[in-house]
């Protein structure tokens, strides 16, 4: 390490904040996905997560704007991002993907819940009366008619999501992809690794926010719904590495000038977040334990925990991959003969501190937003016995939304 | 707003100090520009901005050979555009360039430019090779730091030169990720992007940049390549020169004279 950086690349100029925004991104694009597993293509496994999935995905996409803008040295200018964007920047579309991806994740939700938030309004009392009630928008009809209609929105709007998740965070593989003056983001394949990352740490979100819940809920998790995330998981995360080797591979079998900068960045950098975090810990680990966790023979105890273990493992990986993309890439100094030091700090200069802070955020919003709108099936079918919902809504609610 | 037009005869009169300008303060009259500077600024200032870039295309040669390393530049030009002295930021540097051939004939270059060149230290062994290049932005034909900007805050003048624009600019940094040069940087007080605008305040009333003016040796040129007389439009055809990471594709704007292949 050493070697001559340009004077003004002394100070690393994306810090931690900037590390937390493609992750909480990818966050919100593979929880999305997950819903949709469901929703779309009729997972029916994976039915007691995917309400909770899309509670979530909102939650975290409250969260990902939050890192961008306390970043910003003119915060309060953030919104000439969309008043006055430059058509050929990649960053120009984040308001806009963002504010569209946003108001296609509220809609789902609402239609999703809007029967939950009518008999609510109907049983609750003082305040909490009210605030369902306003949130039902006025329409209040839950008729077997207005039902259908509901759950043939959300199945259009999880397909319109689908390449809106994707876009999303492809979108953000783009930011760096594109830079050419970056041999360690250069690269077109950036999109679609960044998607694959997002989904698969979508994923492993679910199978950590859905045991911690059934933990804290005293309920049993649903063992087939875990070992189909389990698959769901290890099957996105092969995809995911393939690529990521690929890229470095590549590089390094084509060995233009920049491999001998990549290299070293590698091997002296970050090696320890690379291959130790990123690779040993995110993707070697629980590419072998997965199985593990969802075969046959093995107690539900042990499927829980190497479930669960590896989700752990693949969100802490993941991270890592977004820690040594986005700062590892600002490490290589331009000049092609040395490299920058990335300075820890706590609080100031985007320290560790307030960057934890905000990858808090989005989980408090998801612990606020399942108050709000439980997506637990168990009370849901409670509410339904109890409710004065017509038979046939019931039958067609315990058979799933998702026909 | 009413803009009012200049006359033609305030044109030729301004256009007139203005080109005494360039002619004088190269010869190190600066009182003298700065006499026409007072004059002269509001009519530059209220001038369209197609009338200024009228004929301009300015361009930027550094002779690497005259280049002795003394760093006056860097400091003018902290002070000519207030860039904290005490702050690790530069809108110009300078490198030195250290190559050792062993018996073997491998080559190690050692390069630093500490504080930008402002704190060379003194050398304890004999390279085989050195030399110094000043480097600054390169006001890119083809600039990835305007392609990235998200709200346009960064942009090509008519007359060749990249600036920011300090009330739009956001803070958000894709422009520094997006030089290949290492040109620009955060300002430390103002929050925005920063980088070298040839002294654009200067160079549009005739005068030349800070950098160019205080060279003791006249490593850095300056002027309008659109005029085939000028130095640097000389330069340009006669010399051998090289532009820094031409596979970028960037088209930079500033020629090297006797560039190493060890530059980047
Ligand atoms: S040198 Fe860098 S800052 Fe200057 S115009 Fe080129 S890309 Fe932009
Ligand atoms: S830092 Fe300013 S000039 Fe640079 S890309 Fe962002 S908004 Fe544009």
């Amino acid at each position: 390490m050493g070697g001559y950086v340009f004077p003004n690349e002394i100070h690393v100029n994306w810090g931690l904040f900037i590390v937390l925004y493609p992750y909480i991104t990818g966050l919100v694009a593979g929880a999305f996905i997950v819903s949709s597993l469901y929703h779309v293509f009729g997972v029916s496994d994976l039915k007691p997560v995917s309400r909770l999935s899309l509670v979530s995905a909102l939650a975290f996409l409250f969260g990902a704007p939050v890192p961008l803008l306390l970043h910003l040295g003119q915060p309060l200018r953030a919104f000439n991002i969309m008043f006055t964007p430059h058509l050929t920047s990649a960053m120009a579309g984040f308001g806009y993907i963002y504010s569209f991806y946003m108001i296609i994740c509220l809609l789902e939700a609402w239609f999703m819940f809007r029967k939950d938030l009518v008999i609510f309004s109907q049983k609750k009392k003082g305040f909490a009366k009210r605030f369902y009630s306003l949130l039902t928008l006025g329409a209040k009809d839950i008729s077997p008619e207005a039902l259908h209609t509901d759950h043939k929105v959300v199945s259009v709007l999880a397909v319109v999501g689908i390449p809106s998740a994707c876009f999303l965070h492809g979108y953000v593989g783009f930011i760096f992809g594109s830079i050419k003056a970056n041999p360690w983001w250069s690269t077109p394949l950036m999109p679609v690794i960044f998607l694959l990352s997002a989904i698969v740490s979508g994923i492993a979100l679910q199978i950590l926010v859905y045991s911690v819940s059934c933990k804290v809920r005293k309920v049993e998790i649903d063992i087939p719904c875990l070992v189909a995330m389990n698959k769901y998981l290890w099957t996105f995360l092969i995809f995911a590495t393939t690529l990521e080797l690929l890229e470095i591979l590549h590089m390094g079998y084509e060995g233009k000038s920049e491999w001998d900068m990549v290299r070293g960045l590698i091997t002296q950098g970050i090696p320890v977040s690379y291959l130790g975090v990123q690779m040993g810990l995110g993707i070697l680990t629980p590419l072998v334990l997965l199985p593990f966790g969802r075969a046959k023979r093995r107690s539900d105890g042990v499927k829980k925990t190497l479930t669960v273990a590896c989700g752990i493992l693949v969100l802490i990986g993941v991270l890592a991959m977004r820690f040594n993309v986005v700062i590892g890439g600002q490490l290589i100094s331009k000049s092609m003969a040395g490299y920058a030091q990335f300075h820890w700090t706590l609080l100031s200069d985007e320290g560790v501190i307030p960057t934890l802070g905000i990858l808090a955020f989005p989980v408090v919003m998801t612990l606020v937003l399942v108050r709000i709108l439980p997506p637990w099936l168990e009370e849901r079918k409670v509410q339904i016995a109890d409710s004065k919902v017509t038979p046939l809504s019931a039958r067609w609610e315990l058979k799933g939304s998702g026909k | 707003m009413t803009k009012d037009k200049l006359s033609r005869r305030d044109f030729l009169v301004s256009a007139a100090k203005v080109l005494a300008a360039g002619v004088v303060a190269p010869a190190g009259g600066l009182a003298a520009a700065q006499a026409v500077l007072a004059e002269g600024k509001n009519a530059i200032q209220e001038m369209p901005v197609q009338q200024l870039w009228a004929g301009k295309e300015w361009g930027f040669v550094v002779d690497t050979q005259k280049c002795i390393g003394c760093a006056r530049c860097v400091k003018a030009c902290k002070l000519e555009n207030k860039v904290p002295l005490d702050e690790e930021v530069f809108r110009t540097w300078v490198e030195r360039y250290l190559v050792f051939t062993d018996d073997a004939g491998d080559e190690e270059v050692r390069t630093d430019s500490p504080n930008g060149g402002l704190d060379f230290k003194q050398l304890d062994v004999a390279p085989d090779k050195q030399f110094f290049v000043p480097k600054l932005c390169n006001q890119c034909h083809n600039p990835p730091c305007v392609q990235v900007c998200p709200v346009g805050a960064t942009y090509r003048t008519g007359d060749g030169v990249v600036l920011v624009d300090r009330k739009r600019c956001i803070g958000c940094r894709y422009c520094i990720q997006a030089c290949p040069y290492g040109a620009r940087f955060l300002h430390p007080v103002l929050k925005v992007a920063d980088k070298c605008t040839w002294c654009y305040h200067r160079i549009s009333h005739g005068m030349q940049p800070a950098c160019v003016e205080v060279c003791p040796v006249g490593a850095r040129k300056f002027g309008n390549l659109l005029d085939s007389n000028s130095q640097v439009a000389v330069l340009k055809k006669k010399a051998r020169i090289r532009v820094l990471k031409p596979d970028m594709g960037t088209k930079p704007n500033v020629y090297y004279i006797d560039l190493d292949e060890v530059v980047e």
